[in-house]
């Protein structure tokens, strides 16, 4: 046990000692604008991939429509600094708790739902969220809303560290456990008296909120955001992170998060080969292997350091 | 009877999506199977048309039957590389190759022939006719009659023909199917021709009525489909040609109302309440999930 | 008529049958007796094809038909009636005939045997437009059986045609069996119900997981000491 809280908080010293390096590289501008760019977008990636993976790869709640709740705490979060004046760090929280509440909203009708019917729900709910958006003129409707530019190396890093943080302690605490049961066979939790709708509303308002989070880096980053940015596709980026990277691995999601982000900048100015090469891989790793490239192990497993329940070995191990 | 008139419409739209929830309802029903990719399969159609009136001078219907027959070959190919494979893996891993198989598609064309639009040329003499008031084109009752027709002629083969009934069989229970001496692999097969067909000749008929077609165009109405089949409950054939119709009348009335901006949500928020309250759907008997 | 030779089938990572050997000659009833779970179903699903050998030979008429697909097992003659019936409940009583005779090209001669499959079950022509789902339990076995006659077969695999049934009802199916083996078909049948499936069998082996740890004539297994108290319940 104490060997595992000296590993936390190695682990924590180590990602601040790589902070520092990176923020000392930035103010010496020895890392141009670009890269430092492609770090943050890097950071709010890894935050979806890693609320999505709560989600589908713990809870097993198959959730197609995450691009709703980074709408939301895009746009709820420029609200609150562009309309109402409100500083960025509160914004971001109150983007985050909007889209906690939205996901409370499509989790509770989650209990009745599993499988597919579940997938397209979510997909429905992004939708309409989107649509919302689109026809509000408040938020500039389809033409989008001007943000102005406040996301720093150091507002993402902290979002990461803390989305990581608090959902690797949810998943390995008995709560993370109980998510596992439901993902392994919702049935089977239920009679040994998990309180399943609980546990899988909770997932979902606790993904539902790290994504808004991210919603509102996001939309401090870009300078404008338009419904356009948040339709299925964007749900399906999110997706792709989690599926590649193993479901039910975080580590798996983190590593694909920054794989696919840095080969997405470079094949920017090539939307159509990206998209080709993103569903090609999808497709390919779905049939020749479906468990992702680390299946639900994460990678201090190769290492032996920490501990071994944290995405629920399917092996055994 | 502007009441009329856009019941009219909504008739004729519900007829497209009608087309392509059956192929969803079908596929579904044999292999349990969301095809995402089966939107991709009409924008195919659609464009496979295209080519056929605007290049090589075809008429509609041969037109109409060359597309259905490109898309049988498409759908089947769809099915062998990609989904055969599935049988047995998780739902997780079969919708998301859906999804990509999906999206590969609709990249690839795009890759292929640029993201422009295509003006559908005018195939079909337009006469109106005034029937009490409501504007009727010859073009959209022909279109109409086609969708019917199409109907009619896939319930024939699902009902009266041997392949149909080990269509039925092999969606009841696959391994007493086998025990008949039914070749499921064929059957699963023959299933995605025939919807995919139908999907083929929503393109054409939607390039026709609508004029604009785009690669991404097998999106949204895609979705749709599929919401009509929910609607009327996954798996029932029937269903899928009265789901698309009340789908396609409510997005009409939607707009008519002046809020066609909303037309897009009204159809995603008919799925969820129908997910929530009646997720068999209007024709499905509810069945309990088993251990 | 059939020989099968030491099997192993597996379900899963399970071994379900362990060199299991047995034959069966044409004209008889052979009958495979044994508890729930000992493995008979596993047998039959594997001699129509359903499940793979991993291991072993399965000849008929001289032929190996192991691993084949089922299509190719029915169309050389064998038909298996599956425990539950599993008849199609969204079809008719009719259709589930015509389903029968899937692979069957001669028109005529199919009219011909959906007469004979209506005499041996009158009940069944009574309710032929009506869907099977609606049938009772014993109506629905009927139909299952019936169902696999229209693929007019040399050899019927039936798996527990008594289970779930009324005691009467079981002697009536287990009547109309024995008329089906005087028209000509070979029967392999699996039965929990040891005594009325001896009763009827001309041979028979005892299964208990997964291996056969005894076989004979019905006649010497029903004077067998063991028999009745395993099976016949010390009668």
């Amino acid at each position: 046990m104490l060997k595992k809280v000296n590993t936390f908080w190695f682990s924590i010293v180590l990602a601040f000692v790589f902070y520092g390096i990176i923020q000392l590289l930035i103010s010496t501008a020895m890392l141009n604008p670009f890269y430092t760019n492609t770090l943050i977008f890097i950071c709010i990636n890894i935050i979806l991939a890693v609320s999505l993976h709560l989600v589908i790869g713990i809870t097993g709640q198959f959730s197609i429509g995450h691009a709703g709740f980074l709408a939301l705490g895009a746009y709820i979060s420029a609200i609150m600094t562009m309309k109402l004046g409100m500083p960025f760090s509160v914004a971001l929280i109150a983007g985050g708790i909007v889209a906690a509440l939205a996901g409370l909203v499509v989790g509770v009708p989650s209990l009745r739902l599993r499988g597919d019917y579940l997938a397209i729900a979510t997909l429905g709910f992004a939708e309409i969220i989107r649509i919302i958006f689109l026809n509000i003129d408040y938020v500039g409707g389809a033409a989008g809303m001007q943000v102005t530019h406040a996301t720093t190396w150091t507002t993402s890093f902290l979002c990461l560290i803390l989305t990581i943080v608090v959902i690797a302690n949810f998943t390995n605490s008995r709560h993370g456990r109980a998510c596992i049961s439901i993902r392994e066979n919702e049935i089977a939790a239920d009679a040994m008296g998990i309180n399943t709708t609980y546990y899988k509303v909770a997932a979902f308002v606790i993904g539902s909120f790290f994504a808004g989070i991210a919603g509102g880096l996001y939309a401090h980053n870009f300078y404008i955001i338009q419904p356009v940015n948040f339709g299925f596709l964007k749900s399906f980026d999110i997706l792709i992170f989690v599926v590649l990277g193993g479901l039910g691995s975080l580590s798996g999601a983190v590593v694909s998060a920054i794989l696919l982000t840095i080969v997405s900048t470079f094949l920017q100015g090539l939307p159509e080969t990206r998209m080709i090469i993103y569903s090609l891989v999808l497709v390919m790793v779905m049939l020749y292997r479906p468990q992702g490239l680390m299946g639900t192990r994460e990678i201090t497993d190769y290492f032996g350091k920490w501990g071994r329940v944290k995405g629920g070995n399917q092996y055994g191990g | 009877m502007e009441w009329l008139q856009q019941l009219f419409n909504g008739i004729s739209l519900g007829s497209i999506y009608a087309l392509i929830a059956l192929g969803y309802t079908m596929v579904y029903g044999i292999i349990k199977l969301i095809n995402f990719a089966h939107g991709e399969v009409f924008m195919i159609g659609s464009f496979t048309g295209f080519y056929a009136i605007a290049f090589w001078g075809l008429g509609f219907f041969p037109a109409l039957i060359l597309s259905m027959a490109v898309c049988a070959v498409f759908g089947v190919l769809i099915e062998r590389i990609a989904y055969k494979r599935l049988r047995s893996s998780t739902r997780i891993a079969a919708l998301i190759t859906a999804i990509g198989v999906s999206l590969l598609i609709q990249y690839v064309v795009i890759y292929i022939r640029g993201a422009q639009p295509e003006a559908y040329p005018n195939v079909l003499p337009n006469r109106s006719f005034d029937i009490f008031g409501v504007q009727i084109s010859s073009q959209s009752l022909l279109i109409l009659l086609v969708s019917v027709v199409l109907m009619i002629i896939l319930q024939f083969i699902v009902h009266r023909t041997k392949i149909g009934k080990a269509m039925r069989a092999v969606s009841f229970d696959p391994d007493a199917a086998k025990l008949m001496g039914i070749n499921v692999n064929n059957t699963i097969s023959a299933t995605f021709a025939i919807g995919s067909a139908l999907a083929g000749a929503a393109g054409v008929i939607f390039g026709v009525y609508y004029t604009k077609i785009e690669p991404l165009m097998g999106i949204i109405p895609g979705l749709k489909a599929f919401i009509a089949a929910v609607l009327g409950g996954i798996g029932i054939i029937p269903g899928a040609v009265i789901g698309g119709f009340v789908l396609g009348i409510v997005e009409t009335v939607v707009s008519a109302l002046g809020l066609s901006l909303w037309r897009d949500a009204a159809a995603f928020i008919i799925l969820i309440l129908i997910l929530i309250f009646r997720p068999s759907g209007i024709f499905g008997k509810n069945s309990k999930e088993k251990v | 008529m059939l020989k099968v030779e030491e099997i192993d089938v597996y379900y899963g990572s399970i071994k379900a049958l362990k060199g299991v050997s047995l034959n069966v000659n044409e004209g008889e009833i052979v009958t495979l007796i044994g508890a729930n779970g000992a493995g008979k179903s596993t047998l039959l699903k594997t001699l129509s094809g359903l499940l793979k050998p991993k291991k072993g030979k399965i000849e008929y008429h001289n032929k190996s038909i192991a691993g084949k697909q089922a299509q190719t097992i029915v169309k050389a003659g064998i038909s298996h009636v599956p425990e539950g019936r599993r008849v199609f409940a969204n079809m008719t009583v009719e259709e589930n005939l015509e389903l029968g005779a899937y692979l069957r090209k001669d028109t005529k001669r199919i009219r011909v045997d959906f007469e004979k499959v209506f005499e041996l079950f009158p009940r069944l022509f009574e309710r032929k437009k009506q869907l099977s789902g609606t049938l009772s339990g014993g109506e629905q076995q009927m139909l299952a059986m019936g169902r696999a006659l229209m693929a007019k077969p040399k050899l019927l695999l039936l798996d527990e045609p008594s289970m779930g049934l009324a005691p009467l009802l079981v002697k009536t199916i287990f009547n109309i069996i024995e008329e089906i083996n005087r028209d000509g078909t070979t029967i392999l049948l699996v039965e929990q119900n040891a005594h009325m499936a001896l009763s009827i069998a001309t041979r028979a082996y005892v299964i208990e997981t997964g291996s056969v740890i005894t076989s004979g004539t019905a006649e010497k297994l029903q004077a067998s000491e063991e028999i009745r108290q395993a099976y016949l319940g010390g009668m």
